[in-house]
């Protein structure tokens, strides 16, 4: 198994701030806008990001929500059950503009799961995708990122790994190659 | 925490470990604030068909069911057998393999025998959920009193629950005493000597025929209703008399000087097991207990369909 370094943690705070800005060119001063932060990993994201706004805007009233997308997984019966996260909006969703916020966008499954689990809420105006970690050319759907952190070219048997200082330590991005330890 | 049940079917609460349990509760967590959400329902199980069969009358319970089957988007088909061939002298077997043959995915059966479920279960190939069998085991009514107990509470363990009334018949009293023994509650059943099953005490329950005692003794009572329907010959002198030493009543309940939470399976005997002021107080939680149903019963359909295939 190989593991190479993608984005340190210095970077990783200049990502976070630019896709901050790229938010505010859209969404002004996100009176009507919510982030909505994808079950489990993408929910690090979207309060990164709420914490930064809050502080760039001067504005304590960011909205942020949690939302687990287990029951409207395409591949329940199909594979191991996943055990579903806690989902939390305490918001109105109808006529805001929200975004969908994960950590890593793969195949576009969990994303797509995300919209019909994000329209048991309401009706929104709009709905856009902020993708930490775009990995390129691996959709399953025609999903597309709004927003993204980084995008990364790898093969299907790869892994992108994202670490919070929250969790685990440090802020990094990893690109984890699977395989021989010492390759011939 | 595991992923999956280990059963593959829900046929009492006696087959379950303790994981099991927790792990329908944590499901049920998630599914309780689903249907809190505008729109209720998820499409989980679009892709499963359930047979709601009901051999015996029941509103609460074929309704709740019906209702999380709906929410988790699976097809239903509900059968009453006063209207169907049963009336005409066909078996269990063949009803359920016919409706099988439709290819049902799950069947929810209550049925007036005990062992009714288990007997399905070995001879028809589909997921069995017990809805209650005659006077043995309804485990998805043990479930929800447990979790709604530990709603209130924040724990089952170490509570103290009496479960009041006609233990003899009640389906409801069995899978509870399993449900919150293996969830560490303490359990003590009151009733009449008359509606004392033999083996009582041989679960591991305090036995009390003094209802004052009991109250004095627990933090919820779990008012059971005096099934009349079972009770063919006379177990007490006259119901008065029974509502006299068994009935709760909210002068009772004040005398005791601290609070006691009241359950109720439903349908409530208004002014049998608990007087109209107990049962609308700010201390019963039988209405909660409904809504948790919904929830309970959607994790188990959620969890049990998972494993097929």
């Amino acid at each position: 198994m190989q593991k190479r370094l993608v984005l340190s943690s210095q970077r990783f705070e200049i990502t976070i701030k630019r896709l901050c800005y790229q938010l505010i060119e859209n969404h002004n001063d996100f009176s009507e806008s919510a982030l909505l932060g994808l079950q489990p990993r993408g929910i690090y994201v979207a309060r990164r990001i709420q914490h930064e706004l809050k502080s760039i805007l001067k504005n304590e009233n960011i909205l942020c929500g949690d939302l687990d997308i287990t029951f409207f997984r395409d591949d329940y019966r199909r594979r191991e059950m996943v055990i579903p996260s806690t989902t939390q909006v305490d918001f109105i969703i109808e006529n805001k503009k929200v975004i969908l916020v994960d950590d890593v966008l793969f195949t576009g499954r969990t994303i797509r799961a995300g919209m019909d689990a994000l329209t048991a809420f309401g009706r929104p105006e709009k709905v856009e995708l902020l993708a930490l970690v775009d990995r390129r050319y691996s959709r399953h759907l025609p999903i597309e990122p709004d927003y993204i952190g980084i995008a990364v070219d790898t093969i299907a048997s790869e892994k992108v790994i994202v670490d919070w200082k929250e969790i685990d330590g440090e802020d990094s991005i990893w690109l984890i190659t699977p395989g021989k330890e010492h390759a011939a | 925490m595991q992923h999956k049940l280990s059963v593959r079917h829900l046929l009492g609460i006696k087959d379950l470990q303790k994981e099991d349990i927790e792990l329908i509760f944590s499901t049920a967590d998630n599914f309780k604030e689903v249907i809190n959400r505008p729109i209720k329902k998820v499409p989980s199980l679009r892709d499963v068909t359930i047979a709601n069969l009901f051999f015996e009358n029941s509103t609460r319970t074929r309704l709740s069911f019906e209702l999380a089957e709906r929410r988790l988007s699976a097809d239903v088909v509900n059968f009453a057998a006063s209207s169907s061939s049963v009336s005409k002298g066909e078996t269990l077997i063949d009803t359920v393999n016919n409706i099988l043959a439709m290819k049902v995915d799950i069947v929810v059966m209550r049925h007036p025998h005990p062992g009714s479920a288990l007997f399905l279960s070995r001879h028809v190939n589909a997921q069995i959920v017990n809805a209650g069998d005659g006077a043995h085991e309804h485990p998805t009514q043990a479930l929800l009193d447990a979790f709604s107990i530990r709603e209130k509470f924040g724990r089952v363990e170490g509570i103290k629950v009496a479960i009041v009334g006609d233990i003899l018949h009640s389906r409801v009293a069995l899978s509870n005493i399993f449900c919150l023994q293996k969830l560490g509650a303490e359990v003590m059943v009151c009733g009449p000597t008359t509606l004392m099953p033999k083996y009582i005490s041989s679960l591991g329950v305090k036995v009390e025929h003094d209802l004052r005692r009991a109250l004095e003794w627990c933090d919820v009572a779990n008012m059971l209703r005096i099934q009349l329907e079972r009770q063919e010959i006379h177990y007490f002198p006259s119901l008065r008399e029974y509502i006299m030493l068994y009935g709760v009543s909210g002068k009772l309940l004040q005398s005791l000087g601290k609070p006691v939470t009241i359950m109720h399976p439903g349908p409530i005997n208004r002014g049998v097991e608990i007087t109209s002021d107990v049962a609308d107080s700010a201390q019963s939680i039988i209405l909660d207990q409904v809504e948790n149903g919904v929830a309970i019963r959607m994790a188990v359909l959620y969890l049990l369909a998972g494993q097929v295939q």
